[in-house]
């Protein structure tokens, strides 16, 4: 039934789709760049545009390594596409403090020893940061369960939670004083949010 | 991942258009953590996508006669910690935070919880016969390693699980999905939304290929006084049910006047049961009636080998939420924070 179709196909080079052009606002910084449709978010903050802070741990959402802030909301950056976040405006871990300038959170995880290789660091640190601003959890139990999204080969688990429990509680977050546990000294400072 | 032309239409009427012209082959997008994880895996391959993320498709909202409207692009983050969901429909909201990770749920969108394919190894492993993957081919699981496949419902050639946990919520609530299509739109009770594998098991849903999901609808009454999600996993957090039950009871006294039950990680749907409903209704909320209602969902449950275990933990863990939802324990509260083991 069907034609047979003789194509010389050695002299027809597939003919890949156009890229297409993205404008992202990066730690407040204007960038314009054109990248192939499937290329992610992650892969271009890494490979286009050199932010190799963010890191590559699974490429499927297990993992959290990749994790970013967009408009303050944390997201694994390896399950989204550059284009599908034109116009957005994005947080890496390079955005939220300098070497000379750390933010709280950056100061805290040096304080509290919270790595070993520190490849899920960054990551780390990025959900964290979502997790103060999202404001859900008060207590220690629900900072672990809503830290759940960042795995630690290394096991730096009690050390990412103690530093994380001090800039809630410098904070004044913290509701439940009581289950304070995991870095040893306990919080001084009364809850607030009571 | 193949390469794919890409497209964001801002209104539903454009979306729908271009979906049409290459149906098969076209997907839509929402926030794209199923769909690019299973395209990185060569498990989907679009040659064209659809982003969904323009659509006037987030808002949640009250109808007039009482019911809340889910826009299917609002993220399972904002639905969950949304009031009016937090306190009309709590189970909703414990089962969406009982999945995933806070920065998934952060992306991912109500609508696109619906539509997520199993998490069957065999179903993402190219090297392996899947009838979901490959019709015809034969179903690698039946026989092979299956400790998270179906018990009940199952058919001879496939005997996947649908992963959601939203959606055992949103089939005890009896939620409703609202569809449109290039020629109108349609209603879709729940527990017509999702199919068993039968001899079809590359199907998931009756979802045609050219229709949108716009919304889905909860009704009005939400069982927000006695509830419970209990999701029972390999570990206590960030990882797929074995086991998950979603039970709300209404209560005169001791006395069950309505009751929901619905299970997932037991089969190819959200499974809701409506026969072991009836045989709580009317009955005290004692073990007792517990018992004969888990007595009732498991009848006829088949195990394939590695996991038998689900038998008996599916009836344990309906007993012991039913028994949240009556007492209303501090028990209820934890089961998203910290699930003990079964
Ligand atoms: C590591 C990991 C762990 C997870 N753990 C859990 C868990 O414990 N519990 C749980 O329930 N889920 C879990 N998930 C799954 C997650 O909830 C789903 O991937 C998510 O809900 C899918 O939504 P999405 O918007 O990202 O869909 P997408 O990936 O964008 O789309 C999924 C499918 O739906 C289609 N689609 C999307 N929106 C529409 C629409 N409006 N109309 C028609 N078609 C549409 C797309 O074409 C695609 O086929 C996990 C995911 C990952 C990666
Ligand atoms: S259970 Fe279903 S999805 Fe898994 S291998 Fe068998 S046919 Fe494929
Ligand atoms: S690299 Fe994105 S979650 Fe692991
Ligand atoms: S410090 Fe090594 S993975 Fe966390």
């Amino acid at each position: 039934m069907s034609t047979v179709i003789q194509k010389p196909l050695d002299h027809q080079p597939p003919s890949l789709p156009p890229t297409q052009s993205v404008r992202l606002t990066i730690n407040s910084q204007e960038s314009h760049f054109t990248v192939a449709p499937w290329t992610t978010l992650l892969d271009a903050l890494r490979e286009h545009l050199d932010l190799t802070g963010t890191k590559k741990g699974c490429d499927h959402g297990q993992c959290g390594a990749c994790t970013v802030l967009i408009d303050g909301k944390r997201i694994n950056s390896c399950l989204t596409l550059a284009v599908m976040r034109d116009g957005a405006d994005i947080t890496t871990i390079e955005g939220l403090g300098t070497p000379e300038n750390l933010s709280p959170l950056q100061q805290a995880f040096i304080d509290h020893d919270a790595f070993q290789c520190g490849y899920c660091t960054p990551g780390q640190i990025c959900s964290a940061q979502g997790l103060l601003n999202e404001g859900k959890a008060k207590t220690e139990a629900e900072v672990r369960e809503l830290m759940s999204g960042n795995l630690c080969r290394c096991g730096a688990y009690p050390n990412i939670l103690s530093a994380i429990m001090e800039v809630m509680d410098k904070d004044g977050l913290i509701m439940d004083t009581k289950e304070w546990s995991a870095g040893g000294a306990k919080p001084e400072m009364d809850p607030i949010n009571s | 991942m193949n390469s794919f032309t890409y497209a964001r239409p801002d209104d539903i009427t454009e979306a729908l258009r271009e979906k049409s012209i290459q149906v098969e082959t076209t997907k839509f997008i929402a926030g794209g953590t199923n769909l690019l994880d299973l395209m990185k895996e060569n498990v989907e391959r679009p040659t064209r996508l659809i982003d969904l993320n323009r659509l006037p498709l987030s808002q949640i909202e009250e109808l007039p006669d009482g019911s809340l409207r889910l826009g299917a692009l609002a993220t399972n983050a904002d639905t969950a910690y949304h009031p009016e969901v937090q306190s009309r429909y709590p189970l909703l909201n414990q089962a969406i935070l009982a999945g995933a990770s806070p920065q998934l749920r952060n992306m991912a969108t109500d609508g696109g919880n619906l539509l997520q394919r199993t998490r069957c190894y065999y179903f993402y492993d190219l090297a392996t016969p899947c009838n979901k993957r490959e019709p015809g081919t034969g179903c690698s699981a039946i026989g092979g390693y299956n400790r998270i496949h179906a018990i009940l419902g199952a058919s001879a050639e496939c005997i996947a699980t649908h992963p959601s946990d939203m959606c055992v919520a949103l089939a005890a609530l009896g939620a409703t999905v609202q569809v449109s299509h290039p020629t109108g739109e349609r209603s879709i009770p729940f527990e017509d939304f999702h199919r068993l594998p039968g001899n079809t098991p590359h199907l998931d849903n009756n979802l045609t290929p050219g229709e949108l999901i716009t919304s889905i609808d909860l009704p009005a009454k939400g069982f927000e006084k006695n509830f419970s999600y209990l999701k029972l996993r390999d570990r206590s957090s960030y990882a797929f049910a074995l086991i998950s039950v979603a039970a709300a009871l209404e209560l005169d006294g001791d006395r069950i006047t309505d009751a929901r039950l619905a299970l997932g990680g037991v089969a190819h749907k959200p499974w809701r049961d409506q026969e072991a409903e009836a045989l709580l209704i009317g009955q005290p909320a004692t073990s007792d009636t517990f018992r004969r209602a888990a007595a009732k969902v498991v009848e006829g449950a088949q195990g394939q080998g590695s996991n038998d275990f689900k038998i008996e933990l599916a009836k344990r863990a309906i007993v012991r939420a039913l028994k949240q939802a009556a007492e209303m324990s501090e028990e209820v509260n934890v089961n998203v924070f910290q699930n003990s083991n079964p």
